[in-house]
């Protein structure tokens, strides 16, 4: 066991934190996130220096749910992180967080960007956006269009079965029925220049490579590419498209979010709340525009000047929570028209 | 009995996931039958096929040149033709897919030497294909092939080449008629640890557009969060790997490979000359190259302008660190377990103990978070047991006794690499004849004895190349690690998928550096090992 001096330590730290030895033990609090440690970790520094509450995170990609339904009672989560309304919902449906009732929270966050019983909160928006290459004549586009075939070899995409896009997908069901969403989706998959797949950067880079003409990605890696935090050859991507905000014939555009619940049987949950009530903070609100180019969900909170400049956007007025509820439909969808073939 | 144990404890994770595939998802086989299976499975089929050919050929091919032959540069590349084991094979994908893009260095030099200024007017083909899939994972999979076979080579085949050198034949027909059919079991070992990694491969599956089995278990899982049925696929995918095993098993049910084996000793290498010596020197520097040095190259210069732009993460340091403590106490876990259940197998040689056998090694064939979640079931409903029962009989909460120490994370790679382990085990254990256990045992030692006086000395090689193979891809697996590390643990690979995941990978080309060179040294280990008890 000589070699074990660092896993038992923190083995012994984490039992003495799960042990929960008293009320010594309560300024701190545990968050699952399935959010990227990097666009987390401003805003948790931020809490821990204005609260001097601190938190212990654990970065989980696709088994949030399932490590926190098999924890049961005895888990350490008090605050469930995660992106896409559907990965929100579905801790709900498996029942593993609870109702918080705030004012801080209900007055901040729109109600359709909330759940109707208060068991998740979303923290920020992105808008799924078209990336177009800088010379082509185009200001405005359809989510409609897409599937026009003039673009045909000429829109580059990730997989169809990321929720990003099942999220779109979704979204398009609840303006048009699902034999019109299964003929869109024929229509663009046959206007793909590149099979789907990849990441949403990849759309820009693709651009500029002369693979395609435009890409469907989301509004915030623009803001990445052009501020030059990624370096100068992101730049370069960055620079070789404009962005167009898409809407419905008759909507507006679709936008997901990020969000948090607090857990179901959350040992710190006045932590939890105290986390979820800064993070829709106006400072807060301030990081989310500024270290991760998203939309604030916050009336009124500045959007950053890259976002701003892709003009005003106009959030399609169907509810997440009715958006959500196509989405196994939608996935369905894309393996019924080959999307990823 | 203890092997009992083990292969119980390997089955935890499945019985887990059978349990939760038994919970429903109605409909589902009707739509993966008709709109799914067809696609992927003729995808996973091309995929696999591919794959197999190349490792097994680059493997077998370039053992048998290292060992038999004499050319410049043999003593460098006997070790270097490892270095691939260093690099995970998604690192390897996004460095070629960056290097290789339209924007890249290689079509901008191109397109520079061609006279065109702009991609939209010449471009090459998107190595985002099949075709990219099958050579890129082909070039960095064939030393699972490569270290069992030299090892077979060096070890075993000394003798019976010379001797067939002896009675005249050449040396083309010892190649086909002696060297190969000896290697047969280690080519079929490596080539299936090499074929399963391709199983259970996402990331590099991902980046390149390949629509296998694998990816539609996470489809059924994540975007329609149907675990019931994405078990049932995962499930399907094991039975299908079991069949390919045994089938490859029956097909040399009768033959027996333990040769006399006096003075393991390296045979006469064939000195070449002329345009052989630089051909063979090309064919064994070629998937160096390309499957090591140019990907490794290009992380060594992007992680330098990442160093450059934004310096050094402290978290850096923390993170090889437990990286490093992690895979080696997992490590010594897993070899311990391999080689009770190899030599489990080889004193108990009934029929019980084979399936034993098998049945240990069912955690290399599933999906790496498939296998993790049924771990993750199973440790989770444990943990609860352990603190209710805890809470009712001594008052207090221990918290997640296995989640929270690590413990969970331990076994889940145990599960996963113990096939590694015994299969390297047993293949080194094979070629040791049994009349050494009979002497031994004659003399007076126990089953202990002779494991620890003949069979530990005898299979040394094998046992230390083992360890190696489950310390490197201990360092690379992601997908347990993510799922079952503690709060405020992370390793290297977790860093460099969190920054991944976002996009922003120039962010994680120092991590992804890290872990390379934290494999460098295991991997020249690895080839020191085997040609060291081969003298």
């Amino acid at each position: 066991m000589r070699l074990a001096p660092g896993i038992l330590r923190a083995a012994l730290a984490q039992a003495a934190i799960l042990a929960g030895m008293g009320a010594a033990h309560a300024q701190e609090l545990n968050l699952y996130t399935s959010r990227e440690p990097g666009l987390v970790e401003p805003l948790l520094k931020a809490f821990t220096e204005t609260t001097g509450i601190k938190v212990n995170t654990v970065f989980l990609k696709d088994g949030l749910a399932e490590r926190v339904a098999s924890e049961g009672e005895s888990s350490p989560a008090d605050l469930l992180m995660a992106v896409d309304a559907g990965n929100l919902a579905d801790l709900v449906d498996k029942g593993l967080t609870q109702p918080v009732e705030s004012d801080v929270l209900t007055s901040a966050i729109p109600e359709n960007l909330r759940d109707p019983g208060n068991q998740w909160f979303a923290l920020s928006m992105r808008a799924r956006v078209v990336y177009a290459a800088n010379d082509l004549d185009i200001d405005s586009i359809t989510y409609e269009d897409l599937a026009d075939p003039e673009w045909k070899g000429r829109i580059c995409i990730r997989s169809g079965q990321h929720p990003y896009n099942t999220a779109l997908f979704s979204a398009f069901m609840t303006h048009h029925d699902a034999a019109a969403t299964e003929e869109w989706l024929t229509g663009l998959k046959a206007n793909l220049a590149r099979k789907a797949g990849g990441g949403d950067r990849d759309g820009a880079k693709d651009i500029g490579g002369g693979i395609c003409d435009i890409a469907i990605a989301n509004s915030y890696y623009v803001g990445l590419m052009q501020s030059g935090k990624g370096g100068d050859e992101q730049k370069a991507w960055g620079e070789a498209i404009k962005v167009i905000l898409p809407t419905f014939e008759d909507g507006g555009t679709h936008v997901n979010i990020s969000g948090a619940a607090v857990a179901k049987h959350a040992p710190n949950r006045n932590e939890a709340v105290q986390l979820l009530e800064y993070l829709v903070s106006d400072e807060a609100q301030k990081i989310y525009a500024e270290a991760n180019y998203e939309y604030p969900v916050k009336s009124g909170a500045p959007i950053d000047p890259i976002i701003a400049s892709f003009g005003e956007l106009k959030v399609d007025p169907v509810p997440l929570t009715e958006i959500v509820k196509n989405r196994k439909e939608a996935s369905e969808l894309v393996d019924r028209v080959g999307f990823d073939h | 009995m203890a092997s009992l144990v083990i292969a119980g404890l390997v089955l935890v994770p499945v019985l887990a996931l059978v349990w939760q595939a038994a919970h429903g998802s109605e409909g589902l086989w009707g739509h993966l039958a008709s709109h799914v299976l067809p696609y992927a499975l003729s995808q996973t089929a091309i995929l696999m096929a591919g794959v197999g050919v190349l490792t097994a050929g680059i493997g077998t091919g370039v053992a048998w040149l290292v060992v038999a032959h004499d050319f410049p540069g043999r003593r460098v590349l006997e070790w270097a033709l490892l270095l691939p084991l260093a690099v995970p094979t998604y690192i390897v994908a996004y460095a070629y897919l960056d290097m290789l893009h339209p924007l890249g260095p290689f079509q901008s030099a191109v397109r520079a030497a061609l006279g065109y200024d702009n991609p939209r007017d010449f471009r090459l083909p998107d190595i985002r294909s099949m075709t990219g899939a099958i050579l890129l994972l082909g070039l960095v999979l064939y030393p699972y092939v490569y270290l069992p076979v030299r090892a077979m080579f060096m070890t075993q085949a000394a003798n019976l080449v010379e001797v067939a050198h002896t009675l005249g034949t050449t040396r083309r027909q010892i190649l086909w008629r002696v060297a190969l059919p000896l290697a047969r079991p280690a080519i079929a070992v490596g080539t299936s640890l090499a074929l399963m990694e391709t199983l259970n491969d996402i990331g590099a599956s991902e980046f390149l557009g390949v629509q296998s089995l694998t990816i539609s278990v996470y489809t059924t899982w994540v975007t329609r969060s149907d675990l019931a049925g994405a078990s049932q696929i995962a499930l399907a995918m094991l039975l299908l790997v079991v069949a390919l095993i045994s089938l490859e098993r029956w097909a040399r049910r009768k033959q027996r490979y333990s040769v006399s084996a006096q003075r393991a000793r390296s045979m006469a290498r064939q000195p070449l000359a002329g345009f052989a010596r630089w051909g063979a020197l090309c064919v064994c520097l070629l998937p160096v190259l390309l499957g090591f040095v140019l990907p490794a190259a290009y992380l060594a210069i992007e992680a330098w302008k990442r160093f450059q732009f934004a310096g050094l993460s402290a978290r850096l340091l923390t993170e090889a660190r437990n990286t490093f403590i992690l895979s080696a106490l997992a490590t010594v876990a897993v070899l311990v377990c391999g080689l009770v259940i190899a030599y489990a197998a080889r004193i108990f040689p009934q029929r019980g103990m084979q399936i034993i056998h098998r049945v240990a090694s069912l955690g290399y064939a599933m999906p790496g978070t498939i296998l993790a979640l049924g771990i993750l079931i199973a440790a989770g409903g444990l943990d609860r047991w352990i603190g209710q029962t805890a809470k009712g009989l001594l008052g207090i909460d221990p918290g997640l006794v296995l989640i929270g120490s690590g413990l969970a994370l331990g076994f889940a790679y145990l599960v996963r690499f113990l096939a590694i382990s015994a299969g390297s085990v047993e293949a080194g254990l094979t070629r040791i004849p049994r009349s050494y256990d009979q002497s031994a045992r004659t003399l007076g030692q126990g089953i202990t004895g002779t494991l620890r006086h003949v069979h530990l000395p005898l299979s040394k090689a094998a046992l230390a190349a083992a360890g190696l193979l489950v310390f490197v891809d201990c360092m690379k697996e992601l997908s347990a690690t993510l799922l079952l590390r503690p709060l405020n643990f992370e390793t290297l690979a977790t860093h460099l998928y969190g920054e991944a995941a976002r996009g922003t990978y120039e962010e994680a080309a120092i991590a992804a550096l890290a872990i390379v060179l934290v494999g460098i040294p295991a991997v020249i280990l690895l080839a020191r090992v085997g040609r060291d008890t081969a003298r």
